[in-house]
């Protein structure tokens, strides 16, 4: 997509700023990504929204990916980065353990990271410390469970862990079959 | 009694703040969208959008599919341009497994791409036009989109949701009537685009309920993550067809219409003019497309084989066999991001492979989503038929929204 | 003549009594009321999903539906049927009931597409597996998206049906 030296020129800079904070860079088909702790991934960020050579205004995307089983630390949340003015990405890969889900938010400086965070947190149940109203999004606000983490089972019968809001419209329904049908109900 | 004897009760007149729900099942909401509208009057004091009331699990459906059968989950994101949604995923998945697709199929895809972006460009004109109340715009517009459909039914088989586009190439290729018919489409849809700017463009109304409404400027709308003619409204001239340029477009002219002052009427201008950019790809694309195969020879590990093949023989049936069942088996591992210009904004897929034939994460990067998330900051301060207008403006599809 | 002199109970089958000659009047009337009913359906907008972008499309000016008598209406208490087009999800599924719950009788419900009908290809952990989980419903029309063809034999077929009902007008069904 970009050419890889300017992205590599980007993390070579980040990795030279916050030399304990990067882990690793990648660099797969042209796109480079660095691995980072998540201690000072606010200082990070704003390194890279502010420095003039840089210039990584515009945030594209923040998710959360779940290796459970593959890597030590169990979750990852990714940063999507692009500069209108430069024409470069870079990619920000933040581990975040299952012990202590929590990192700090962006959304001081990037207003758009908002409804990012909240369906991290909704889907993975990643706290983002900072945020200002961090409550789900997709989901019902009473669901229980993070539905994209691995061991959250796909199909739609959940048995016993049915949500609330349906269970008591399910039940009102057969009342009112009942109601309207009387004896014919119980045929179908 | 007089007037001015009657009791000045009117001083002591408390009044209080209205909350009210334009709730999930709405005429203008264009979908399921819940605007909760705290009201002083007539204007909006605050504005709480919530969504997700079409959420079907996408996300996690594409991680027990393989590459191939996750096409159809894409198609139904923004449903009223599926044609993009396919391009999309497929340049995605192209790019992980380092395939490109032959000259042909580049060209095929660039113009039903613009096609889906004319089609998509019409409902919203249709939808907007109809909300904010003039009701002929709607009746006239559909009559072309019905030809565009006509044109892909002749194409591919389905209307709305196509699943044509596919990994490594397209589908099946293009018979000279629809060349034929498409070509009669791209000489009479210009007159037609003068015949809406006719019905509203310097009408006075339309014009005093979208001007300096919903005004959004350069350097909030780039931190907000605007794209498409959201922030081309705004004076910003991203286009990722010419930022990062793929398929064809790097072969065609055409220009990308900026606004000026960001409010909803710019905003409108911005997609008419896009009507006509995308009328001129069309038929730049026809005039020039090549001879060729439709389907890359390496993509023959990640996309089905040829049906004659594989009933005569042996390798293609196994090929076959094992791309149903398993996926490709031979994808590497790595990570990717691709955006394609979708015409709602920038549609971007970040796909994480582990080796197997399905995804580990698929995570699609919608334009909704985030057009969604800038509604308060357009509705605070402005009165409630201006929420319509900014709803109509921002361009939204909960299908995509809400995954 | 139709008004009989007799107004005792007839025995018509075995343990059935009647009133002689009321099924005339009965049948009349009704054929009377479901030829208003059947002529102007009006269907409350709920659309969901891509089906409702069909259901958009039939309305307008290619396959028109206001010749069948279709006039889309905003508010639950004045239509006569809900068209559920696309995918229910369980966020959803209050919503839709509360909605149904203020629809005055005699009211049906069409359930369009595959999502409606039975889950389509969304089995997953947050839509109901069809719409006949939680609402009674009338005519099922499948397809991802059903044509507008389909769509329009759908009403038809919904039509029938209210041709083909009983004294359905009055205070004692």
């Amino acid at each position: 997509m970009e050419p890889t030296r300017l992205s590599q020129a980007i993390a070579e800079a980040l990795k030279e700023r916050y030399p304990e904070e990067v882990k690793e860079i990648r660099e797969f088909r042209g796109q480079v990504s660095v691995v980072v702790k998540k201690e000072r991934i606010r200082e990070i960020m704003e390194y890279l929204h502010d420095t003039p050579e840089l210039c990584l205004h515009y945030l594209r995307d923040i998710c959360g990916v779940d290796y459970l089983g593959k890597k030590e630390n169990r979750f990852e949340v990714v940063y999507q980065l692009f500069s209108i003015s430069h024409r470069h990405m870079v990619r920000l890969r933040a581990e975040v353990s299952e012990d202590d889900p929590t990192i700090d938010s962006v959304t001081g400086i990037w207003d758009g990271a908002n409804w990012h965070e909240r369906e991290c947190y909704d889907m993975f149940g990643i706290r983002f410390s900072g945020h200002p109203d961090l409550r789900r999004i997709l989901m019902p606000e009473d669901w229980e469970g993070y539905p994209l983490r691995k061991d959250y089972p796909l199909k739609s019968d959940l048995g016993e862990k049915e949500w609330k809001g349906l269970k008591k419209v399910l039940e009102l329904a057969e009342k009112n079959k009942i109601y309207e049908m009387g004896e014919h109900a119980k045929e179908r | 009694m007089k007037w001015e004897s009657m009791p000045k009760s009117a001083e002591r007149l408390e009044t209080k703040e209205l909350t009210i729900s334009m709730g999930p099942q709405h005429p203008a909401t264009h979908g399921v969208l819940r605007l909760v509208l705290v009201l002083d009057g007539e204007t909006v004091v605050k504005c709480t959008p919530y969504v997700g009331y079409l959420h079907r699990g996408i996300e996690k459906l594409a991680e027990h599919m393989t590459y191939l059968n996750a096409i159809p989950l894409t198609d139904r994101l923004d449903y009223i341009s599926s044609m993009a949604n396919n391009e999309g995923y497929c340049l995605a998945v192209e790019r992980l497994f380092g395939i490109e697709a032959p000259e042909r199929a580049k060209y095929i895809r660039t113009m039903v791409a613009e096609m889906s972006r004319i089609s998509s460009h019409i409902l919203w004109l249709g939808t907007h036009a109809l909300d904010i109340g003039a009701m002929t715009v709607f009746l006239y517009s559909f009559r072309e989109r019905e030809w565009i459909l006509d044109l892909f039914e002749m194409l591919c088989g389905a209307r709305l949701t196509t699943t044509y586009v596919r990994i490594g190439g397209v589908r099946n290729d293009v018979s000279q009537e629809f060349l034929d018919s498409l070509y009669k489409f791209t000489e009479e849809f210009p007159s037609r685009i003068a015949e809406y700017e006719t019905l509203i463009d310097q009408n006075r109304i339309w014009l005093k309920r979208t001007r300096c409404i919903g005004v959004i400027e350069a350097d909030e709308a780039v931190n907000w993550g605007l794209t498409g003619p959201t922030l081309r409204g705004s004076g910003i001239p991203y286009d990722v067809r010419k930022y990062a340029p793929y398929d064809a477009y790097d072969k065609v002219e055409f220009d990308v219409p900026v606004g000026k002052h960001g409010d909803v009427y710019d905003r409108y201008r911005c997609r008419m003019q896009e009507l006509r950019q995308s009328n001129r790809i069309i038929k730049q694309c026809i005039e020039k497309l090549p001879r060729g195969p439709i389907m890359a020879p390496e993509a023959s590990k990640v996309s089905l084989p040829p049906k004659d093949n594989v009933l005569k023989d042996m390798e293609s049936m196994i090929h076959h066999f094992v791309l149903i069942t398993k996926g490709p088996i031979a994808a590497p591992e790595g990570e990717i991001y691709s955006a394609v210009e979708a015409p709602k904004g920038e549609l971007g897929f970040y796909i994480v492979s582990d080796g197997t034939g399905r995804p580990y994460r698929m995570r699609v990067r919608s334009p909704s989503f985030v057009h969604a998330s800038v509604i308060p900051r357009l509705c605070e301060g402005s009165l409630v038929a201006d929420v319509i207008a900014n709803i109509g403006t921002i361009d939204i599809v909960l299908g995509e929204c809400d995954r | 003549m139709i008004l009989d002199s007799t107004t005792a109970l007839v025995e018509a089958e075995e343990g059935v009594k009647v009133i002689p000659a009321a099924n005339t009047i009965i049948t009349t009337i009704d054929k009377l009321v479901n030829w208003g009913r059947v002529s102007s359906v009006w269907p409350m907008t709920f659309g969901l999903a891509c089906c409702a972008i069909e259901m958009m499309t039939t309305g307008s000016a290619h396959y028109d539906l206001d010749r069948l008598g279709v006039i889309f209406r905003g508010s639950p208490r004045q239509s006569d049927v809900v068209i559920l087009a696309g995918t229910v999800s369980k966020k959803m599924v209050p919503v839709i009931r509360t909605v149904y719950d203020q629809m005055p009788e005699p009211r049906y419900v069409i359930a369009m597409g595959s999502c409606a009908c039975s889950g389509g290809i969304f089995d997953t952990y947050s839509t109901v597996q069809g719409a006949d989980t939680f609402l009674p419903v009338d005519v099922y029309i499948p397809g991802c998206p059903p044509r507008p063809e389909a769509f329009i034999q759908g009403i038809i077929k919904l039509q029938e049906k209210i041709k083909a009902e009983y004294f359905r007008w009055s205070r004692w069904r």
